[in-house]
Formats: C-alpha cells, structure tokens, sequence
C-alpha cells in the first residue's frame, strides 16, 4: 500500500472541509482498503469517518433513516428494519460475509455504486431518499453510472431513507467466490405501484427495469414477467458471464424475488 | 506516523507506526504475534480474522490507526493458560485442520459465531464461516469441529 496520511473526522462538518482539502472519505473499507492494497488507489489523505456520530437507525414514521455508518450486521439485526421493511433486513443480512458485514456500511456501499453491490438496489427498488449534507437525492436521481453518483465534489451521505414497505424481496444470485451479485433484483409493491431493480447485471450499474414494472403492476405475479425481453447488449459480459447469461438471469432471479414477495 | 494505542490481548500496547499500517501487520510486524495469518492480499481468506471490541474482523483489512483505544484478541489470547479455549480444543479433537494455516481465522470466526448463536445448525456454521477459506478443503472436520466446540462452550 503506498503511503497515506490517516485523519479521524470529528464531525461531518469536519469532514466536508477535509475532503475539500482533497482527502479521500473512509467508512467500513471494505472497498477502498483492499483497493488501496492494490495500488488501484492511493489517496493521499484518509478521513476517516467512524467518529462522525453517523451510525444509528432511525423510525421516522412512514419510513426509516439510516445513518451512512451504520453497518450491514446492525441494519441486518434492527428490530426496527426487520418489521418495516424485512427486505432490507435481509439484504443486508445477505452481503459478503460475516466480517465484511462487521465492518461495511450502507453510506459506503451507496457512494462507491459497485455495479455488482447489493445495497444500490435496494435503494432503487424501494424509492429510498439519499440525505447528504447538502440536499436529500431522490434514488431515481442519484445511481448515474457505473461507480459513478450524483454526488458533488464536497458532498458526502449522511443518511439514506426507506420507505416502510412489507411487500418487496430481494433475491440475488452471488459469485461464489466474492459473494458480489452476478445478478441481484430487489422488487417492491408499495402505493405508487411495483418498482424493479437489478444490480450486478447492467454495464451501466444498477437499473430499473420499465417492462417488468408494467408487467407487474398489471398482474403481481411471477408468470407475468414469462417472455419480457431483457437486452443482452447492456448487460455486463466477463469471466463470470457472457451478456447473454446475465440477461438471462435477470428474468429468473426477477421471477424468484416476485415469488418471494 | 501515528501513535496506535490499543489492548491487545488484555494488555495495553503503543507504538508509532506509519499511517498506511494494517491492523495485521501491527499484530504481526510490531507486537510480534504471528499466531494470525495472511493468507491472501484481497481480503477474501480470513486467516486474519481477530476480535475487535468482541467482533470478528479482517485485520487485513483495516488500519491499525483505526482501531485506537479497542481491544482485540487473537488467537494467542484465547486460551486460558496452558487450558486451550474449547473451541481450540474441539479443533484438535476433531482434527479441525489439514495444513493448519486457516484455522487462528477459523477458530476466531468460530468463537463469534457461537457466541451469536449457541446452538448453530451445521446450515448456520457453513454460512457463519463465509468468509473463511480453507485451501485444503477440509471444511468437513471445521464444520465439526465448530459444532463440538459450541457444545463445549455451553451451547
């Protein structure tokens, strides 16, 4: 790893105006270290975040709010998650492993948008709300390719909201190796009608699918989505799978997650 | 550099280390404890797992600087005395091991997990023990060896 200088913010505060100093923000690491290990990355200044007082989940009524810090093991055990939004709970019971579930957080996982990560589509799928210390971003306005956000320079999550929502699921189809979605859909059927989300699977990351919404919104039941076309050519295509594959995926796992609703 | 104040092991330790050190070189490297491992460099093999605060952690995977003021336990500081802790004991029992270079990771995991749930399915082990890998594939005798030891730790 090359050098680097390691900061702890006191406050988001702090850590906007570090950040404007060109450091580079550091929540679980579960991304950024290995990355840095790498040498695919070498920021030169780490801030880390952990003493920001983001972590903690939040009942807000019609939804809830959940600090950028906190981290997958807590969002997966959360009384609170597991009744207003199970889904969720589940997902994120179901990201990497144990350690990496110790240590990663929702605020990272949502700033990177790893096409292959799980979080993005629950974000998605769910209509969820991304609070920053400037504004609150809507998720259709936030994913805006892959790794890449709606995000200013100076800006940072503090916080991502969901809507309480008993009926979704979220299935997903893990690389065996990293346990990274090769397709992930996460559906939910909330008042303004179904909303569809696939992560691992879209070249441009995660994606809302229009036709299976439809479709679902007609009739919520897996037989509906029998025949729907999905483009091979914007699928992701590697060692894992062929374009082709994915597209595949993405009907069957969509069909599992309805199934599981 | 950066001053890294910490308990390790039940012992309070300091050293000044460059800013880029990780948790398992500062066991390692600067405190000298080479019971924990590295068995790979991109975070997939948990042979580095310890405890931080009570929670299994990749020690390879966060900054010794992050981990100011906690406590971690490795696998040297399990056992009580010459007593090997009963889930170190349910490795040896149950031939837990091939070449042996998971299992400081495995047992630390192992420790966790059955102090989350005393009573785990062999399902729950083999999903509770995701993030360990054992390149001799002897995941069998682990998966027993785990289930004997949570009946030793009380289960």
């Amino acid at each position: 790893m090359h050098h680097t200088t390691y900061v702890r913010a006191g406050s988001t505060d702090d850590a906007v105006a570090r950040m404007a100093d060109g450091g580079q923000l550091l929540a679980g690491g579960m991304t950024l270290i290995p990355t840095m290990k790498q040498r695919l990355a070498s920021p030169e200044t780490l801030v880390d975040l952990a003493g920001c007082g983001l972590a903690g989940i939040e009942d807000e009524g019609d939804s809830i709010r959940i600090g950028a810090m906190t981290r997958h093991a807590d969002v997966a055990g959360s009384d609170l998650v597991q009744t207003a939004v199970p889904a969720l709970a589940a997902l994120a019971g179901g990201i990497g492993d144990r350690q990496v579930r110790n240590r990663g957080t929702i605020g990272g996982s949502v700033a990177n948008n790893d096409p292959s990560a799980c979080y993005p589509a629950a974000v998605l799928g769910l209509g969820g709300t991304v609070h920053t210390n400037k504004r609150d971003i809507a998720a259709d306005d936030f994913f805006t390719g892959m790794f890449e956000t709606a995000l200013d320079e100076d800006e940072m999550i503090t916080a991502v909201s969901f809507p309480k929502t008993g009926k979704a699921a979220y299935v997903k189809f893990p690389n065996p190796a990293s346990r990274y979605a090769m397709v992930g859909v996460f559906v939910a059927s909330g008042a303004d009608g179904t909303r569809l989300a696939v992560t691992g699977a879209g070249s441009d990351g995660v994606f809302r699918h229009a036709d299976m919404e439809a479709a679902l919104d007609a009739s919520f039941s897996a037989d509906s989505l029998d025949g729907i076309a999905v483009d091979a050519d914007e699928m992701i295509s590697d060692i894992h799978a062929s374009g082709d594959y994915r597209a595949h995926l993405v009907r069957e796992i969509a069909k599992r997650a309805v199934a599981a609703c | 550099m950066t001053m890294v104040n910490l308990t390790l092991n039940g012992k309070q330790v300091s050293a000044d280390v460059p800013d880029n050190t990780l948790l398992v070189t500062f066991i390692r490297e600067t405190m000298g404890l080479t019971g924990t491992h590295v068995g790979c460099d991109t975070s997939q093999c948990g042979a580095c797992v310890v405890h931080v605060d009570g929670e299994s952690q990749k020690s390879c995977t966060m900054l010794a600087a992050a981990a100011e003021g906690a406590s971690v336990t490795t696998i040297e500081g399990i056992a009580n005395g010459d007593s090997l802790h009963p889930m170190q004991q349910a490795f040896h029992e149950n031939h837990g091991l091939q070449c042996g270079f998971c299992t400081p990771g495995m047992v630390m995991s192992a420790i966790e997990l059955v102090q989350d749930n005393p009573n785990p399915s062999e399902a729950e082990i083999r999903e509770g023990l995701e993030g360990n890998i054992c390149r001799c594939t002897g995941y069998h005798n682990i998966v027993k060896s785990v289930q004997a030891g949570a009946k030793m730790m009380g289960g």
